[in-house]
């Protein structure tokens, strides 16, 4: 299992100092603690990809090559990477360079982003969000796979013979996760291709994500990429901890009760009892986040929202350094026993795509075997027609 | 079969004169339904004790409580559903419309209804066919004719509020314990099993016209 970071990178005032960070020490914060992520042992640092205030993180590709050059082993991600309103092209050379540089140690999120505002800012409608998705990942899944590539979809002007340049590191794109909350049709698109399904639970009760994953399970059984407890998921979570439960509530209080995206409303108990966020002891979030694995089945990817709701980076470094410590070592033992031995301990690496070969499922842009089997059907129908005219 | 009744009261005193109404409707519905030879079973569901639930999900992203995700399952399985609101500012509480702005806006569909209200004077009693009603109408619920309005006076005159009051249980009682007719197969029940998230669209579908061919 891969344990790890998201931020979304916020700028958020500190509301027990009234001080706002600038861009920029935010932008370097978000870099120290990608830093400290592959210091204390964790696998996986993603950022968020926003081009509206209050958000920094509008250039994750930059970032993530500037995290990449400082680490060794950090698996690199977006969370997510807004496959409607950024061109396919643009994202399929950008990542693939990316994936040249940190050696293969990127994956990609997908997701829609839903501030209507920002869809014009790069002349897109955001009605036609889900067709976007959707139109759009495919155009990069063979952008990605199929050197001179021919297409004319709906959304953007056709290309002709055109070849990603660099092209994906060893002929293996990077792994894809697709990022939903709550529409099913993302969770089908995921499940379609085989590919992982993230879903950031952060702000909602556990029945519904768990409808959701099971949605993704029974889907990506159904198109033939194996048994529903085998498919690729992911979760998100948040947390703060001290030594003692008391003593993180005194000490978190504070920023739950102003932050922009919980103050003001529920309390801190009742948040902390109806959504992932666990503030307490390491203890209680080891219990919580194990607890996630019961209502979803046996997952492979968890990632942890620790820069929010204004935290100053010292006590957020502090807050990844116990994760790392205290723990991650216990999640990964305990997920591993709970295990059953067919469901993928991990997602796929670069390494374990490339082991696929040439031939893969990963290498071909629909690798769904019962839309592959219908595909050549329907194309034996039309021949046996054209035949007998 | 026993048929499930939900009684929505969204009134704010204790004793309430709304839920004094809403209580009335319920036992007539009841009385009505056990006429044409079935039972009801009654719940209610008390705005004011959600009413905080409700501010909270409202400002926290939508993230129903857990009392509002129990109060939405408790409308998707109500065969019929009596909702009765004070009046203010010439319409629904505020109380009343959160609530129904917290609902999925397909839960009420085709869900036999019946409307009712309470106010201080005889002279609010339009509110349920200038306001209630077409709340309802745009949530496409099956709203039964007679709307029950009560005013302060009608509680102590005469009996001619218990008279609509009976008039519109029984009209509700024929649509909770209606059966669907048509011949399996030959026309849509409505009842076939809807999954909570929706049907899915197979993706082929979805990426027609998109794959580039």
């Amino acid at each position: 299992m891969q344990f790890g970071l998201f931020s979304v990178g916020d700028v958020t005032m500190d509301p027990t100092t009234g001080r706002t960070p600038s861009e920029g020490e935010r932008i370097s914060a978000m870099t120290q603690i990608a830093l400290k992520a592959e210091e204390v042992g964790l696998d996986v640092f993603a950022t968020g990809e926003h081009h509206n205030p209050p958000f920094v993180p509008s250039a994750p590709t930059t970032h993530l090559a500037f995290i990449a050059a400082q680490t060794q082993h950090l698996k690199l991600s977006t969370a997510t990477t807004l496959i409607t309103t950024t061109d396919p092209v643009r994202i399929a050379e950008d990542y693939s360079f990316l994936q040249h540089l940190s050696g293969g140690r990127i994956d990609l999120m997908m997701g829609r982003g839903n501030t209507g505002p920002v869809y014009p800012w790069f002349g897109k409608d955001i009605r036609q969000g889900i067709p976007l998705a959707i139109e759009n990942y495919h155009l990069l899944r063979r952008l990605w796979r199929e050197k001179n590539v021919t297409w004319k979809g709906q959304f953007r002007t056709p290309l002709q013979g055109f070849t990603t340049s660099p092209f994906p590191l060893d002929d293996t794109p990077p792994f894809v996760w697709h990022g939903s909350i709550r529409s099913t049709e993302i969770a089908e698109q995921a499940a379609f291709y085989g590919d992982g399904f993230f879903h950031n639970n952060i702000f909602w009760n556990m029945e519904h994500t768990a409808q959701m994953v099971d949605l993704y399970r029974r889907r990506f059984e159904h198109y033939g990429h194996g048994s529903a407890d085998q498919a690729i998921v992911g979760l998100g979570g948040q947390a703060f901890m001290a030594g003692t439960e008391a003593e993180a509530k005194r000490r978190f209080r504070p920023y739950f009760d102003n932050a922009p995206v919980y103050g003001h409303g529920p309390s801190l108990e009742d948040f902390t009892a109806q959504t992932p966020l666990t503030v307490g002891t390491p203890e209680m979030v080891i219990e919580r986040t194990l607890s996630f694995a019961d209502s979803v089945g046996d997952y492979q990817r968890q990632l942890f929202l620790m820069d929010h709701a204004g935290l100053p980076l010292e006590m957020v470094l502090e807050q990844v350094e116990m994760l790392g410590a205290e723990v991650v070592p216990v999640l990964r033992a305990e997920f591993e026993r709970r295990r059953p031995e067919h469901v993928p301990s991990e997602p796929p690496t670069h390494a374990s795509l490339v082991a696929q070969g040439p031939d893969g499922p990963h290498r071909r842009v629909v690798s769904s075997p019962v839309a592959i089997a219908r595909e050549e059907e329907k194309a034996e129908r039309e021949q046996a027609k054209a035949g007998a005219r | 079969m026993s048929r499930s009744l939900l009684v929505i009261s969204a009134g704010l005193s204790e004793p309430s004169s709304t839920r004094l109404l809403a209580d009335q409707l319920a036992d007539a519905t009841r009385a009505a339904v056990g006429g044409r030879g079935e039972s009801a079973q009654v719940e209610t569901i008390e705005l004011r004790e959600l009413a905080v639930e409700m501010a909270q999900t409202l400002v926290s992203g939508n993230r129903p409580t857990p009392g509002m995700v129990d109060a939405r399952k408790k409308i998707a399985a109500a065969d019929g559903i009596i909702a009765v609101t004070p009046v203010f500012t010439a319409s629904y509480s505020g109380l009343f419309k959160t609530f129904v702005d917290l609902l999925d806006p397909d839960s009420l569909t085709g869900k036999p209804v019946l409307l009712a209200a309470t106010a201080g004077s005889p002279r609010h009693s339009l509110v349920l066919e200038h306001a209630m009603r077409p709340l309802f109408a745009y949530l496409r619920a099956v709203v039964v004719p007679t709307a029950v309005f009560a005013a302060t006076e009608d509680f102590g005159g005469d009996i001619g509020l218990e008279r609509r009051v009976h008039r519109a249980a029984g009209e509700l009682a024929t649509l909770v314990v209606a059966e669907r007719t048509g011949v399996a197969g030959f026309a849509p029940t409505g009842e076939e099993d809807v999954e909570p998230l929706g049907p899915v669209t197979d993706f082929s579908e979805l990426l027609r016209g998109h794959d580039g061919g």
